[in-house]
């Protein structure tokens, strides 16, 4: 009897796990991540490339300061750009996946996030030209939901800067004056014209998330949602990846350098996929990211707590 | 690494070439967009800007509550906006020169060659070296414009820039995009 009575009032005490505040708490401990700590794959590439600059030239000195500040705001725990960029929120879920109420809480951590500093107030209406102030608004922040096999919930987050989108590029096949036709041979010829046109001004070394195909919008998205591959995989497609290789090592010949500086490292890496397309388009979609690289990720447990890291 | 301290002087500003790593320690006035649209408008400044650096960087300023302020947040923001007004400033308010990122086109280059002033590039996004170089805001002009977009007096102590567009007509970002366009050609 006694023990009976145990088992319900342990019952009832066990019931008002608030599960809805974990996933409040996780996102806004997803987004202080995502600001503040380059993920490990960044910070290698950052290093490689700053060992690979010749001492006392300004690209040397442009890594040091970036690899400085790198460290110091994850010390800090402060926004490692003041700029935050665009909020793109990853969410992969079982079937039966309430979506608006997970947009309902994600925005309050949006909110939290940002009066605790770790975003800056970024969002603005593009008619009135008022800042939103609290990174919520029409689009933002910017939510895809993705089902998965899965029971539980993966959340990735990106931080997408502003200056890096701004030399991204889409480019229509054949393009006559760079004389790219449409293969792969003139998909390396667009990627390599985009890098030279963008200079340094993406705050370089930048990365490059690559779409081939598709239309003018899905091929932004899929060259986008290459950069949350990881900096060391590998291309399952040989040609691809024999392409990614050659970008990057191509890239790093042009001279551009850190910051447009001049200098060795131009490119940090490449990530090409491909969608389909119609017969009558050809396009290629890319996406460049600056080095200040913030991507991150968790898995939650069933009461949506963190159990694991992504990145 | 060479130095520039306060006060600034326009002779220091000749002795600066493109390339050359320098670090500011002294005083510095953001302005960005509203800033120079107003000027370019006809407003006079609201402090004497002779042998003054500009930078543009809409910092984010906390506001303490004994009234004074703290930069948290201070990079440069993107300054080819300001390609059409910024002569105009070296021209009529004796500037030294002025510190962003990504470099400006050649009205700016002829104006730094016309007025004796340099464009200096700081590091993008590196808003925490920077911030932390930021000693005190001791000042704020123009406030109706909004924060990022108002006057701030900032003192600096070692603020890192690279010269890339110098007093006698040199630009880095132009060289280095006719050097990488040529490689370019070579490669494709
Ligand atoms: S491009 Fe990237 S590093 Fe540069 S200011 Fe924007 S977010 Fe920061």
């Amino acid at each position: 009897m006694a023990k009976k009575k145990k088992a319900t009032k342990k019952f009832t005490k066990s019931k008002p796990e608030n599960t809805d505040k974990n996933l409040h708490d996780s996102i806004l401990e997803l987004l202080r991540i995502t600001s503040t700590v380059l993920p490990d794959d960044i910070q290698e590439v950052v290093l490689d490339a700053l060992h690979r600059e010749q001492k006392d030239t300004s690209a040397q000195y442009a890594m040091q300061i970036i690899d400085k500040n790198i460290k110091l705001a994850e010390t800090k725990s402060q926004p490692i750009c003041q700029d935050t960029g665009t909020i793109v929120i990853k969410v992969y879920h079982p079937p039966g996946f309430f979506q608006l109420k997970f947009r309902k809480i994600c925005e309050k951590a949006v909110v939290k996030a940002t009066k605790l500093g770790y975003l800056r107030q970024n969002s603005v209406d593009s008619l009135t030209g008022k800042n939103d102030t609290m990174n919520v608004g029409n689009g933002h922040p910017q939510f895809h939901f993705i089902e998965h096999k899965k029971k539980g919930i993966d959340i990735k987050c990106m931080l997408k800067g502003g200056g890096c989108e701004n030399v991204g590029a889409q480019y229509a096949l054949p393009n006559t004056p760079l004389e790219a036709g449409r293969d792969l041979a003139g998909v390396r010829k667009v990627i390599l014209d985009a890098i030279q046109k963008a200079q340094g001004r993406g705050c370089g070394p930048g990365t490059l998330g690559v779409c081939i195909g598709g239309d003018r919008g899905t091929g932004h998205i899929h060259a986008k949602d290459q950069l949350l591959r990881l900096m060391t995989d590998t291309n399952p497609i040989k040609e691809l990846d024999d392409l990614e290789k050659d970008i990057v090592k191509t890239a790093n010949k042009l001279g551009i350098g850190p910051m447009g500086f001049g200098g060795k490292t131009t490119l940090l890496g490449c990530k090409i996929s491909h969608l389909n397309r119609l017969p009558a388009s050809y396009y290629v979609s890319i996406s460049y990211m600056c080095w200040a690289f913030r991507r991150q990720g968790v898995s939650l447990k069933t009461n949506n707590t963190i159990s694991k890291w992504l990145y | 690494m060479k130095r520039l301290d306060y006060p600034f002087k326009k002779e220091d500003v000749k002795d600066l070439k493109v390339g050359d790593m320098v670090l500011i320690s002294g005083k510095m006035y953001t302005g960005r967009d509203a800033v120079h649209h107003r000027i370019h408008t006809g407003t006079k400044p609201p402090i004497d800007l002779t042998n003054q650096i500009i930078y543009h960087c809409g910092p984010v300023v906390l506001e303490h509550k004994d009234g004074s302020f703290e930069v948290t947040a201070a990079g440069p923001t993107t300054s080819i906006r300001e390609e059409p007004y910024q002569w105009e400033v070296m021209r009529d308010y004796g500037i030294i020169g002025v510190i962003g990122k990504g470099g400006m086109g050649p009205k700016t280059l002829k104006g730094c060659q016309d007025y004796g002033c340099v464009y200096m590039h700081a590091i993008g996004g590196a808003a925490q070296v920077l911030a932390e170089r930021i000693k005190s805001v001791d000042n704020v002009y123009w406030r109706d414009l909004g924060s990022p977009e108002a006057i701030w007096e900032l003192t600096v102590e070692d603020f890192p820039v690279v010269i890339t567009m110098d007093s006698h007509g040199n630009s880095l970002h132009k060289e280095i995009d006719e050097i990488s366009n040529k490689k370019l050609q070579e490669l494709l």
